[in-house]
Parts: C-alpha cells; structure tokens; sequence
C-alpha cells in the first residue's frame, strides 16, 4: 500500500479520522455522566454514610465486639486462603509454562470455571459434600469435626472462589517469558530453587503482587458462598461482609457503612495497585 | 494422561502439574461432582418439579431478562468509554480509566447496601425519581442496576486493548476512499472490534446470571417478582432443602458451563481475528 498520508494535507487527514469537537465532547459527557452514576455515586454514599456522624462514631462501630470478631476472621481466613492460592498459581503456571504436556488446554480452562460458578451454588456444592446431610457428614459428626457452619467451612468456600486468580496473572505473564533464562542458569550449574528464586521469581514478581492483591481482595469481600455455608453466628462465623449485611437489615446503617468503609479502602489500594503495576508494565515494554 | 513432550532441562514438572492437578481435583472436580451425584440419586420427577415450580421458572426468567438488559447496557455504554479512554484526551482521564475496575474490588455486600441508599425512596438519586413516580429499589429496575453495576468493566476491558492496537491505516485508506467518518466507525471500526465486544458481553452476561450479593438488597426479595435464582437456592439452603437447592443448582451449573464455552469460542474467534496475538 502506498502512503496515502503523503497525498493529503495533515488537517484534512486529522478531519478524517476523528470526529468533530461537538461529538468528541458530547461522547464524554455521555461517559463521565454513566461512570460517575454507577461508580462515583455508590463510592461517595458508602463514605459519606460512614463518616457523616463523626470519626467518634466510625471508631465505636469498628472495634465494637462483633465488628472485631469479624475483622479477625476475615484476616484469618486471608492468612490460609491467600498463601495457598499464591503456591498454587505459581505451580500451576511453571508446568503449564515450562513444559508441553497433553491436555494443557484442559487444564489451563478448568481454572477459569470457580469464575462461571455462582457464589451462591459454590456454598451449595460444599454444604453438600460436607453437611450433615451430605457426603462426609456422618463421618465427620462421629469425629466430631465440624465444617459447615464453622470456620474450616469458610476458609474452604473462599479458597475455592478464590483460586484462579494468581494463576490467571502468572500463566499469560510466564508463557510471554518462555524458559530461556532459566535454561542459562540450570546449564550453569544453579540448582532449581536457586533458579527459580532468584531468576524467575524477579521477573514475575509484579505478576505476581497484583494476582495476590486481587486474590486477598476477593477473599476479603467473598459473600454468596460463605452466605451459605457460614450460618452466621455472630461473633464467631461472620466475616465482615456477613456482618455488615447483619447489621444493615438490623437498620444499624451508619455501622454498617462504618465497616464497609474498610473493605471500601482495601478495594482503592487494591484498584492502585493494579495501575501502579500496569505502568511498570508499559515501560518496561517500551525500554525493551 | 500428561507426559512431557519435548526434553528440557528444567525440573519440577511432576512436582508442580502433580501438586495443581491434586489441589484442582480436591478442592474443585471432586465437590462439583459430589453436587452432581448427589443430583441423580433425586427421581427425574422431583427433579423436574423441583426446577420447573412457578416461583422458580418466575426467578430464571428475571434472573436472566435482567442479565441480558444490564449486559446489553454495558455493551453500549462499555463500548464508549472504552472509546473515550482509548482516543479522547480530557484532564483525569488515568483515574477515570482506574475506576473502571471498581466493580471487581469492591466486594459485593458493599455494592449491594450503597446501590440500595442511592436508590430508595429517601436516597440521593432515588428521592428525584420518585418525583416522576419510578421506583428503582424494590423493583425489577433495581435488579437491571445491579446487574448492570456487577457486569461494568468486562466490555471495557476486553474492547479498550483491541482499539488501541486497531490500526490507524485502515481508518486513514477508508477515509481517504471517501467514506464519511460515520461510514468508517461503522463498516471499519465496528467489525474489528465485535468479537472482543461479544466476549466482554458474555462475560458481563455470565456473572451478573449468578450473581448475589449486590442485588439482594435492592430487589427487596419479592416472591414471583424481585427474586433471582441465586436467592432461591440460598432460600432452600437455609430451609435445609438441599435436594431443590442442588437440583436449582445443577440448573445454574449447566448454564454457566454452556456460557463459559460460548465464551471461550468467542475469545478463539477474537485471536484469529486480531492475527493470532493476544
């Protein structure tokens, strides 16, 4: 194809392929307008609810008893949760990576359905294999272990919902990388953990903090499957969204707008992050 | 099953497929399969009364015309806003672009009780509509905001890459063959970018279907009018219902699995189009 810019004078060109100021303005208008009604607004009510009585107020309603309890759940299940799915996104990513093996695909899109499954039917699926009424219930009744309705319930549920996301990050982030670095440093004599630790581990390292921030925000603010399986009692299997919802249909709305405050701030680092890590990202492209 | 194909130098394949396969198969296929087992052992006649009752069908029919409006929502204004971040320069333009993602950071009981003070009758938004008599919360309108919330930045964030690599060229020659700007956005532009706009349409479409928590407060829960399957099955689990919940489940279950590859089909077509990158 010849240059067809050459031909033609650069304003009309400009002309030709943008779109008038009054169209270009109006567009975003248009778009600002919707963003702001669905993100802003909901944004600005949750923080405007939960500080409009005073920082006095906020403070009592996120150390009150129950509120902490929930606080201190939520952060133990983070403790298991999140470790574990980090392990498993990094295995997962060095086999699927590193190597060729059959049924790769299989795999690689297994992973993506905890995404497809609803909340809801995820708590189900648990209630049932390990309820009273369900598969390992009356095994686990004689050995008095209790699941469902009780902490190992959650944590389970959460793990699950949870669990693609840092293999989601690392497997594009590592397949772009391919095995070459670490091909040189194993036929250099470095044994495998000392190549992994500190040759791939650095380059996948921003991956690899953003798989884990959203994974910790997810297990953070996971509700329908805990809803489920958690059969809150207060105090002990609340998380802070349980709690919240406890004390919303309680009327208790400035408390309730005081802990989801919380999970508001968790949700803008977690959105900074995500930026800060995207920027690296471009100019890492562009020095490359 | 697995077996390397290619030799290389590089260790740990046993141990990292051995442990993902062992973690995917104990935390995931094996309950999934539980539900589905524990499924068949109903009679095709429960079964069949237990997913087909009229509050139930009443749920999958808004559960899903509310899906479809709000992801048909995003569709149009998702595809403008990645327009406008993608071409458009304007002052916060970073922060606007970063906020898109709010709907997946901020959990969903958060979402759900601010959606529900925005839109009652008392709420900064919802007190100048009752002046027109239209009430949002409480009402199937509700549900569409919800799920139109949930479903935001999928569309957004699988059109934004496609337009930014769209080459400028193809725009130019059209231009320059006399096609008016409109011509050009509509036969040039529109094409290239319909197989990412489908995906981030059923993307958006297949997690407001199973969506909860963001639409239980503002539906306000009315039986045959306001209630989204989810909630049934949450309802029949906390009855201790197990076996209709399961069977509403395995319901949800096939209808999420059938979106995941309509989706995974679109993501094909949207590789081959774009050259095989991405």
């Amino acid at each position: 194809m010849t240059d067809v810019s050459a031909a033609i004078p650069a304003k009309t060109l400009l002309k030709a392929t943008s779109e008038p100021r009054w169209v270009r303005y109006s567009l975003i208008s248009i778009v600002l307008l919707f963003l702001s009604l669905f993100l802003l607004l909901p944004l600005s009510v949750v923080l405007y609810g939960a500080f409009e009585a005073g920082l006095k107020v906020w403070w009592q309603a996120v150390t009150e008893p129950d509120a902490v309890a929930a606080i201190k759940l939520t952060l133990f299940v983070l403790v298991i949760v999140v470790p574990l799915n980090a392990i498993f996104g990094v295995a997962i990513a060095w086999a699927v990576a590193k190597f060729e093996f059959r049924g790769k695909t299989l795999l690689v899109s297994i992973i993506d359905m905890p995404f497809a499954i609803s909340p809801v039917v995820v708590g189900l699926i648990f209630v049932i294999f390990f309820g009273s009424h369900g598969w390992l219930g009356p095994w686990l009744q004689q050995h008095d272990i209790k699941i469902i309705f009780a902490v190992p319930g959650i944590v389970i549920v959460i793990l699950f919902g949870t669990l693609p996301f840092v293999a989601r990050e690392l497997i594009p982030l590592m397949q772009q990388q391919g095995k070459d670095e670490e091909e040189a440093s194993l036929t250099l004599g470095a044994s495998g953990w000392k190549t992994f630790w500190y040759v791939t581990l650095p380059n996948i390292k921003w991956g690899l903090i953003y798989g884990v921030v959203l994974c910790n925000a997810r297990a953070m603010g996971e509700f329908g499957a805990v809803a489920v399986v958690s059969g809150r009692i207060r105090g002990e299997t609340n998380t802070m969204p349980l709690h919240i919802e406890v004390l919303y249909n309680e009327y208790m709305f400035t408390a309730a707008f005081a802990v989801s405050s919380l999970l508001t701030g968790l949700a803008l680092v977690t959105i900074v992050i995500k930026s800060y890590v995207e920027y690296k990202d471009e100019r890492k492209h562009k020095t490359a | 099953m697995a077996t390397v194909v290619s030799r290389t130098v590089i260790p740990g394949f046993g141990l990292t497929l051995g442990f993902s396969v062992f973690y995917l198969s104990l935390l995931f296929l094996l309950p999934v399969a539980g539900l589905l087992i524990f499924t068949l052992q109903m009679s095709w006649a429960d079964f069949w009364r237990a997913i087909s009752h009229p509050q139930v069908v009443a749920s999958y029919k808004l559960s899903f015309l509310a899906s479809f409006a709000g992801a048909t929502i995003n569709a149009v204004f998702g595809s403008l806003t990645a327009w406008v971040l993608v071409r458009y320069r304007f002052p916060g333009k970073k922060v606007v672009d970063a906020l898109v993602d709010l709907p997946f950071a901020l959990p969903t009981a958060v979402a759900g009780i601010a959606l529900v003070t925005l839109y009652s009758t008392t709420g900064w938004v919802g007190q100048y509509l009752q002046l027109w008599d239209i009430r949002i919360a409480y009402s199937e309108i509700g549900v569409i905001i919800a799920l139109t919330y949930i479903g935001l930045p999928f569309v957004v964030r699988t059109v934004q890459p496609v337009l930014a690599d769209f080459e400028k060229e193809l725009e130019e020659a059209s231009a320059s063959l006399g096609a008016s700007r409109w011509t050009t956005v509509r036969r040039v532009i529109f094409p290239a970018l319909l197989p990412a706009l489908l995906t981030g349409y059923a993307l958006a479409f297949a997690r407001a279907l199973g969506e909860y928590g963001s639409v239980i407060f503002i539906s306000g829960n009315l039986p045959y009018r306001t209630e989204i399957t989810p909630l049934l099955i949450v309802a029949k689990a906390e009855q201790y219902d197990y076996q209709g919940a399961a069977a509403i489940g395995v319901v949800m279950l096939v209808a999420a699995f059938l979106l995941l590859l309509l989706i995974n089909g679109l993501q094909w077509w949207t590789n081959k189009r774009n050259g095989g990158a991405a």
